[in-house]
């Protein structure tokens, strides 16, 4: 296969893997699923992309991600580091997300991923923004367009030790994805505002996805693998396809 | 690495750690339940977690761990050490050797931190404080915080409960039984809880005598597991002569020669080209496209879920997913249908033992989105009923369907394959759930039963699932089956029954040691797959499994003695003939009786209804029909990418659907899709369990063509959940219910292809409503041209296909109005010409939205497809009673449980709003394609009215049986709601569009 390789890792219980390759593939990219225990940290040097996929991790046993955290920390910490300050895009969707949050990968742990306000998990489709001000160089090919897809978890709000900690992710430009409220015919209307369900999990800010400060690394809780052909979206018009990140992602691979 | 606990050294210290998380849900959770209990005085709830660590810890380890593990530097905090002891605590911790995932990834991370090995074992602990006194800290403990079937729980702090150590040398001794007299027999099976009956002990009292021995304990429990009722369906295989009292008095005897047996005939009948496998392995298969095979099957999971809600549903999720993997197919979706008592159900109304509905709800729903999330399968079907017959014993039905190229599952062990073990570890956990599941629960069952339910681990599964599907890819195995109930036992001596096997059951991994021979081959524990794997294979195998972090043990051969051999190392377990664990079971004559409900001609005349649109909020606010967003949105139902139609639709996604449409991954290349849909309607089984069944099969039909499913392509799967077979009226009706599926099938042309029976549902001595569900499997020929339940546009014309009826046995509106009628609307008697009309229009793209008439009738079925588009309706139902061409016939076919006058008199209001006649469909459609759908549809439909604007749903019930366009005046024959008073009483959780 062409196009530059994705290595997309899976710990047990890892399960968004297959979706994810096939965004990947529809991209333009390669994508390598391949199982964290047959890495080796000589492997990262193979790839342009690393793409974390959701699922749960040795079943978020110790909290959402923080297993899959840990290993990634004590086996790859440096690889990994090395590779974002490489400018080698790192994506981490849900449970990868959670996972690059707990690693430190994201940045100082200023911020974390809690519980859902409403204690439980929630599966419904989303409205997402691609803040134009984001410092994650890879997503200006975005612009601030608008991806529909759904949520499906239950510790995915995002939550900081204080509110001058929001301010400063903001300021700094390492907002990735914010959750808007749609309009009566999908389109969107406007931030959400913290109010359920548009944000669907009570996150500050109607934050849904962030970068490290380098901008190399971002992660997010929707799922825009799941929205890369107009069938799957529930209603409305077309459009607004998760698809666009993936090819921003591969193209920030090449 | 290392991996997991080993022996404590003499430097070993003990350490505590409780980490609590700032606002967490549980607290919340906590305080709640304990207002709805009546413990009002709860003013504050502290929860931690509780780790106890064992090992040779420095103190900067447990700073370590603390800091990179346990403690979330935004949300966490920590004590070390000795709690507040001031606090009023109660802890709740896992008895010793039940699945504990926090603690083993615990001792794993500490591996991956390059930490000495330890010993962990979790509590959760909970400071309560407020008005309460020791009574309330009672019944919050008691019936809130802990589940003693799973777990311990004292006031104030708990000792640790790690998992035990201690050794003990394998035994199998001879269980006295050769000369014993019947009573004696009777009794060794009553205290074993054997579950066989007279003639079975002698069986086997008969086949030891011949041998001059007595059986071990492992063998008298083999042969109680491989003729159990869960495992061989005696009931389902038995001769029954029914006796049947006709409403008029008449009695008709029958003979029936198995009731598997009608059904399989059934299908066989139909001959369908398009059958893979039906009837004869772990699910039933049917062709999907060219390649690819769809394998389907529904299991209950019932006594364990009643005992241990979370724990019996997680695991019901996780065997029936085996169960796919059994026939080599990756599971791509689960379902399910749960049936509890009544939510609101005095606590005084609830028996001893017995855990609240509510409890029973929210653990069973907890548990099926705990192990479906986790696999990565979507959730995407299913129903939930409530009725006051669950309150002893709630239903739970789990499905699940995979995908498998055609022809690659193989299904023939060799002589000299190896017998593999692959997945979880063996605990003492489940032991005798075929056997206790072949029995009814009374309040001592729930108190000694602790040892019958697990708690799943999903993540082992989902290594089975990776590790299957590639070991099939990879021609690695010649047979493969789940370990279900009856454990290796089971699995093994079916595996083996035409060939023979040898085992030693010291090559079985254990979670703990001390288990005796017996408990290790009976085990139930879940996450296990048995595969049939020659000699050469292994090593592949194991390097697969080593991949995908799976266990694998090897653990004996197959042979070509005939015979069951186990040991332990040097210790004789079992040596049966495998024609006596599968032939020797003596046949069963049961007796049945079953009478038709005295033949009456309804009720004098319906309740008055004041305002008729109350009536429509009403109905919309009972708990069997309004919004079930809550529960379906806590189970992840997009994971796959394949979810086409989902539970909800509309704007708002808050309308609910009718049935799922699935397009698999590795299939995009064509645009055939997969429909799953259910039906059941227990309400009518004391009516008429013969209609009812048919009517189940017509719901399950129709919700499949309402999302545009083809009607020449469906198969049905059948699982009962029946009171005693033993008490002959429990029998009757569970006889009458097959004879309807068997009807069913033949009427609906289509064939059952896999179906289950779980009998003994049964809470001291009182059988559950006998429930039957119909789940249903179709193809959707295009994914693009799908229908969901939400209105599209204003403007728009409303179809109504199909006819009502007068007869409210059983309906919603007869509950909410208290009405007292016994009759059961008569089932369809030719449905498939208009599924075929509706097909058409949808699938020609002539229809944008459809919905089928349930639960409620055609005015909630209206208000649904308001709710879910957002727009109004103006609609005049036709108060038409019966189908033409029913009221001639016998309405009820060979049951001919009363009869409808010809010419039948025009029904009431209420009847005409609310009735739920079958073979109903409501499809919106646009007035430019009116000629073509009047076309299509003939005399099957009717246009009733228009999609609007309004924000209103306006119904006027017309004057005439035709259905003509003259309303009835302003007055109870006509009513108008806002669209938002509709949305408020079914419960959308976003009232504002």
């Amino acid at each position: 296969m062409s196009g530059p390789p994705v290595l997309i890792p899976h710990a047990p219980g890892t399960n968004r893997d297959t979706e994810a390759a096939v965004a990947v593939a529809a991209a333009g990219g390669d994508p390598r699923i391949e199982p964290v225990a047959d890495l080796a940290p000589a492997d990262f040097s193979d790839y342009a992309a690393v793409l974390l996929p959701g699922g749960f991790s040795y079943g978020d046993a110790l909290g959402a991600g923080g297993r899959l955290a840990l290993e990634l920390q004590a086996w790859f910490g440096a690889e990994l580091g090395d590779f974002a300050r490489s400018g080698k895009p790192i994506l981490g969707i849900c449970n990868g997300f959670q996972a690059l949050v707990k690693s430190g990968l994201l940045g100082h742990r200023n911020f974390t991923l809690a519980a859902n306000a409403g204690g439980r998990l929630e599966c419904r489709w989303v409205t997402l923004r691609v803040e134009g001000d984001c410092k994650a160089g890879w997503l200006e090919p975005l612009g601030e367009s608008l991806i529909r897809c759904p949520v499906a978890h239950g510790e995915g709000r995002l939550a900081v030790t204080d509110p001058t900690a929001a301010a400063d992710l903001e300021r700094e430009g390492r907002v990735a994805f914010r959750y808007l409220a749609s309009g009566p015919s999908g389109g969107a209307a406007g931030a959400a505002a913290g109010s359920y369900p548009a944000n669907p999990n009570g996150s500050v800010n109607d934050i849904a996805g962030m970068c490290d400060p380098s901008g190399a690394v971002v992660g997010l809780m929707p799922h825009p693998e799941d929205h890369i052909v107009d069938w799957q979206r529930p209603s409305g018009p077309a459009g607004a396809r998760g698809s666009a990140l993936f090819e921003a992602f591969v193209k920030a691979a090449r | 690495m290392p991996e997991g606990p080993e022996a404590a050294h003499a430097t070993d210290v003990l350490i505590r750690i409780g980490v609590r998380t700032a606002d967490h849900p549980e607290e919340r959770r906590v305080r709640a339940a304990a207002a709805q209990l009546g413990v009002k005085g709860l003013e504050a709830c502290r929860f931690w977690t509780v780790y106890h660590l064992e090992g040779p810890l420095s103190d900067a380890d447990v700073a370590r761990l603390c800091s990179e593990v346990l403690v979330d530097p935004v949300t966490d905090g920590a004590i070390v050490g000795e709690p507040d002891v001031a606090a009023r605590a109660v802890e709740v911790a896992p008895l010793p050797g039940v699945t504990d995932g926090a603690a083993r990834e615990l001792e794993r991370a500490a591996a991956v931190l390059s930490l000495p090995p330890l010993r962990v074992a979790t509590a959760r602990r909970y400071e309560l404080s407020g008005d309460i006194d020791e009574a309330d800290l009672t019944v919050l403990t008691q019936r809130l915080l802990t589940n003693p079937t799973i777990e311990c729980s004292g006031i104030g702090e708990l000792e640790p409960s790690f998992a035990p150590t201690w050794e003990a040398a394998p035994a199998a001794p001879p269980v006295p039984l050769v000369g014993l007299a019947d009573e004696h027999l009777a009794e060794l099976s009553r205290r074993r809880r054997l579950s066989l009956d007279a003639a079975e002990m002698r069986a086997i009292e008969a086949h030891f005598a011949s041998c001059g021995r007595d059986p071990s304990d492992a063998e008298l429990e083999t042969l109680a597991q491989a003729w159990s009722e869960h495992c061989v369906h005696k009931t389902f295989k038995a001769q029954i002569h029914l006796s049947h009292t006709r409403a008029d008095g008449r009695v008709e005897v029958s003979h029936h020669d198995g009731l598997l047996d009608a059904l399989r005939q059934a299908t066989a009948e139909l001959d369908a080209d398009w059958l893979r496998s039906v009837f004869v392995d772990n699910a039933g298969i049917v062709a999907f496209d060219d390649e690819l095979d769809l394998a389907v099957k529904v299991e209950t999971h019932n006594h364990p879920s009643a005992l241990e809600p979370f724990g019996g549903a997680n695991t019901g999720v996780g065997g029936v997913v085996r169960d796919i993997l059994g026939v080599s197919a990756r599971p791509i979706a689960c379902t399910d249908v749960l049936c509890f008592g009544p939510e609101d159900l005095e606590e005084a109304d609830l028996p001893a033992g017995v855990l609240h509905p509510r409890r029973i709800r929210d653990g069973v729903v907890a548990g099926i989105g705990d192990y479906g999330n986790k696999l990565g399968l979507p959730t995407v079907n299913g129903a939930v009923l409530y009725d006051r017959g669950y309150v002893g014993n709630p239903l739970v039905f789990c499905g699940a369907v995979g995908l498998l190229p055609a022809g690659s599952h193989p299904t023939s062990p060799r002589a000299g394959d190896r017998i593999i073990v692959i997945g979880g570890r063996t605990g003492r956990d489940g032991i005798g759930g075929a056997t206790f599941s072949s029995a009814g629960l009374d309040a001592t069952v729930v108190g000694r039963a602790g040892s019958a339910v697990q708690i799943g681990d999903p993540i082992v599964e989902k290594g089975c699932i990776e590790v299957v599907e590639r070991a099939r890819d990879g021609g690695l195995y010649n047979a493969i089956t789940d370990c279900g109930a009856g454990g290796l036992s089971s699995a093994v001596g079916e595996m083996g029954a035409e060939l023979g096997a040898e085992v030693d059951l010291a090559s079985v991994p254990l979670k703990y040691p001390g288990l005796q021979p017996w408990e290790i081959w009976l085990s139930e524990a879940q996450e296990r797959m048995v595969l049939a794997v020659p000699a050469a294979k292994v090593a592949p195998l194991l390097e697969l499994c080593r991949t995908w972090h799976t266990e694998l043990s090897d653990i004996g051969s197959f042979t070509s003695s005939r015979r069951l051999v186990v040991r332990h190392g040097d210790c004789d377990v079992i040596d049966l003939p495998m024609e006596l664990l599968h032939e020797g079971l003596p046949g069963r004559t049961l007796v049945a009786t079953h009478r038709d409900p005295a033949a009456s001609a309804g009720p004098a005349g319906e309740p008055p209804v004041a305002d008729s649109g109350k009536l429509l909020l009403d109905l919309l606010a009972h708990p069997n029909v309004a919004s079930r967003e809550s529960i379906v949105r806590s189970y992840d139902h997009e994971v796959r990418g394949g979810t086409v139609v989902r539970p909800f639709a509309g704007p708002g996604a808050d309308g609910p659907t009718d049935a799922a449409v699935l397009k698999p991954l590795d299939t995009w290349h064509h645009d055939k899709a997969v429909a799953l849909a259910v039906g059941l309607n227990p309400r009518l089984t004391p009516l008429d369990p013969w209609a009812m069944a048919l009517h189940a099969i017509d719901e399950a039909f129709r919700n499949l063509i309402a999302v545009g499913a083809d009607p020449d392509r469906v198969a049905l799967l059948d699982n009962f959940s029946w009171g005693a077979p033993t008490r002959p009226d429990t029998l009757g009706s569970l006889v009458r219910a097959v004879q309807g599926c068997v009807e069913g099938s033949r009427r609906y042309r289509a064939p059952f292809v896999s179906g289950k029976d779980s009998l003994y549902n049964e809470f001291d001595g009182r059988a559950v409503l006998g429930t039957l569900l119909i789940s249903a499997v179709g193809i959707v020929p295009d994914l693009h041209r799908v229908a969901t339940s939400a209105l599209g546009a204003s403007g728009n014309d409303l179809w109504l296909v199909g006819h009502g009826s007068n007869r409210l046995g059983g309906s919603i509106v007869a509950d909410v109005l208290g009405i007292d009628d016994n009759r059961v609307p008569p089932p369809v008697v030719d449905p498939l010409p208009r599924y075929r009309a509706v097909h058409d229009l949808i699938a020609g793209g002539r229809v944008c939205a459809a919905h089928d008439i349930s639960d409620g009738g055609i005015a909630v079925a209206l208000a649904e497809m308001a709710i879910g588009g957002q727009l109004g309706l103006r609609a005049t139902i036709p108060a038409d009673a019966a189908e033409p061409g029913t009221s001639g016939d016998t309405p009820f076919g060979a049951s001919g449980n009363g009869s409808e006058a010809s010419g039948a008199t025009r029904p009431g209001l209420v009847a005409a709003l609310a009735n739920e006649a079958p073979g109903r469909l409501l499809l919106e459609a646009p007035a430019a394609q009116r000629a073509t759908v009047a076309a299509r549809l003939g005399e099957l439909g009717r246009r009733i009215g228009t999609v609007t604007g309004s924000g209103e749903i306006e119904i006027h019930v017309a004057a005439d049986p035709a259905g003509g366009s003259t309303p009835l005046p302003a007055g109870p024959g006509h009513l108008t709601v806002t669209l938002a008073a509709a949305r408020r009483a079914f419960g959308c959780r976003d009232s504002s569009p």
